[in-house]
């Protein structure tokens, strides 16, 4: 089976900036993303679980994609000024896929 | 002052309190009880829709008055103005930086809905009636706050992006705000008639629910306090309990001037001496992200809404029977 050069972009962010960092990837030609609940963690902003939340303020969400190698860079400079200024960690890694013209 | 301890007494023995006790506490002592996040979201749901309902439901057949707009007017003016005088209070009595005044200032014009559905459960063991439209002043109090403190924190923050459109949608149609106000007017279409056909499910069980609620909200408060240790000083502290009374105050003098009934003054002091922990943090974080939220979510969450649960309310409740009588 045929497998193809691809790249997995992890953005790990506020729930709150969610929709806008969406928006972001959509505008960027990103074809399609998942987005998964975070239920805790730690880093350098403190310790925290999902569990308990009361406000839309709290907690983080993963957001993770994967697109043509040819596209990281132009997608990496839409999302940067909004990941700038708001907690969350951005991880890319190599990854290969089955069907190279989904991404 | 003897009423204030028997109304204190009263209230500190309420199931409702003790619940918000045991949650506070078992936080402390490190348990591992917890609401799953549905849950909590579900009961937060369910007691929006019914005072909201509630209110609408017996403001129905009166009508549009002067009293109305004049008390709708009041919660604008006090939240648009009480975070300026949060946000002196602070630059006076704490070292906090300008961007961390203003986005907790934000939190003390804005209101805790909780605490409102706590007082007026009180209010009604008490036996004092209060009017319905003042679920509708609360909405209107959750968003003039954030515009007041980011116009606080423009002049100092060149990053601030201020108030976008799409922050401006999420602040004014947020979840919260749409089931309060849209439960108040099928409330208000429906009266008495649609309140009778629901009221097995919104009276007999409010109270129930509440009491969980507020032992979920114990776990929070008690657990933001264990997460935030040296997140804030003993000054700020301080703050979280000056402020509120300062507040009231405030809220007393406006139902006093605009001729609110007991009821509705004790939910004016009340709601202008509460901070909100779900609507301005996630303004806050949206347009501030430089604000430290263990500061603000500290003093409004673990300060400033046990205090007024435990102590504020019968306190406003006793001052207010003072001033303007039973």
């Amino acid at each position: 089976m045929d497998m193809h050069e691809a790249k997995r972009v992890e953005i790990i962010i506020e729930k709150i900036m969610v929709n806008r960092l969406t928006d972001l990837l959509i505008q960027a030609g990103v074809k399609g993303f998942s987005v998964l609940p975070v239920s805790g963690g730690s880093g350098s902003s403190g310790h925290w679980s999902r569990a308990g939340q009361i406000s839309r303020a709290q907690g983080m969400s993963a957001v993770v994609c994967l697109i043509n190698p040819e596209r990281l860079e132009k997608t990496l400079d839409s999302i940067f000024p909004l990941l700038d200024r708001h907690i969350g960690v951005v991880s890319v890694t190599d990854t290969k896929v089955m069907r190279a013209e989904l991404f | 002052m003897e009423q204030l301890f028997s109304l204190a007494q009263q209230n500190l023995l309420s199931p409702i309190i003790l619940f918000f006790v045991l949650g506070f506490s078992a936080a402390l002592a490190k348990s591992d009880l917890n609401f799953p996040e549905a849950i909590a979201k579900g009961m937060s749901l369910y007691l929006l829709f019914a005072i909201g309902f509630k209110g609408g439901a017996s403001l129905s057949g009166y009508g549009v008055d002067l009293q109305l707009i004049l008390s709708l007017l009041s919660g604008i003016i006090l939240s648009a103005l009480l975070p300026f005088l949060a946000f002196v209070l602070l630059r006076i009595m704490t070292k906090m930086s300008t961007i961390d005044a203003a986005a907790v200032a934000a939190h003390y014009g804005s209101i805790s809905i909780v605490t409102f559905v706590a007082a007026s459960s009180i209010l009604e063991i008490q036996g004092i009636t209060y009017d319905g439209y003042m679920v509708a002043v609360a909405a209107t109090m959750e968003a003039p706050a954030i515009i007041s403190a980011l116009w606080l924190i423009s002049g100092k923050n060149k990053a601030s992006k201020g108030l976008d459109s799409a922050l401006m949608r999420e602040i004014l149609l947020n979840g919260s705000i749409v089931l309060l106000i849209g439960s108040f007017f099928i409330g208000l279409v429906t009266g008495k008639d649609g309140f009778t056909e629901i009221s097995p499910f919104i009276s007999a069980p409010f109270k129930g629910v509440l009491c969980l609620f507020l032992l979920d909200m114990g776990l929070v408060a008690g657990r933001g306090l264990i997460n935030a240790k040296g997140a804030v000083s003993g000054r700020a502290v301080l703050f979280g309990v000056i402020m509120p009374l300062a507040g009231a105050t405030i809220g007393l003098i406006f139902a006093i001037t605009i001729g609110l009934s007991l009821g509705s003054t004790v939910l004016m002091m009340v709601l202008s001496a509460s901070a909100s922990y779900i609507a301005v943090p996630a303004a806050m974080r949206v347009a501030v992200p430089e604000a430290n939220p263990a500061i603000y979510l500290t003093l409004s969450l673990g300060v400033t809404f046990p205090f007024n649960l435990t102590v504020g309310i019968p306190l406003y409740v006793t001052i207010a029977t003072a001033v303007i009588g039973s």
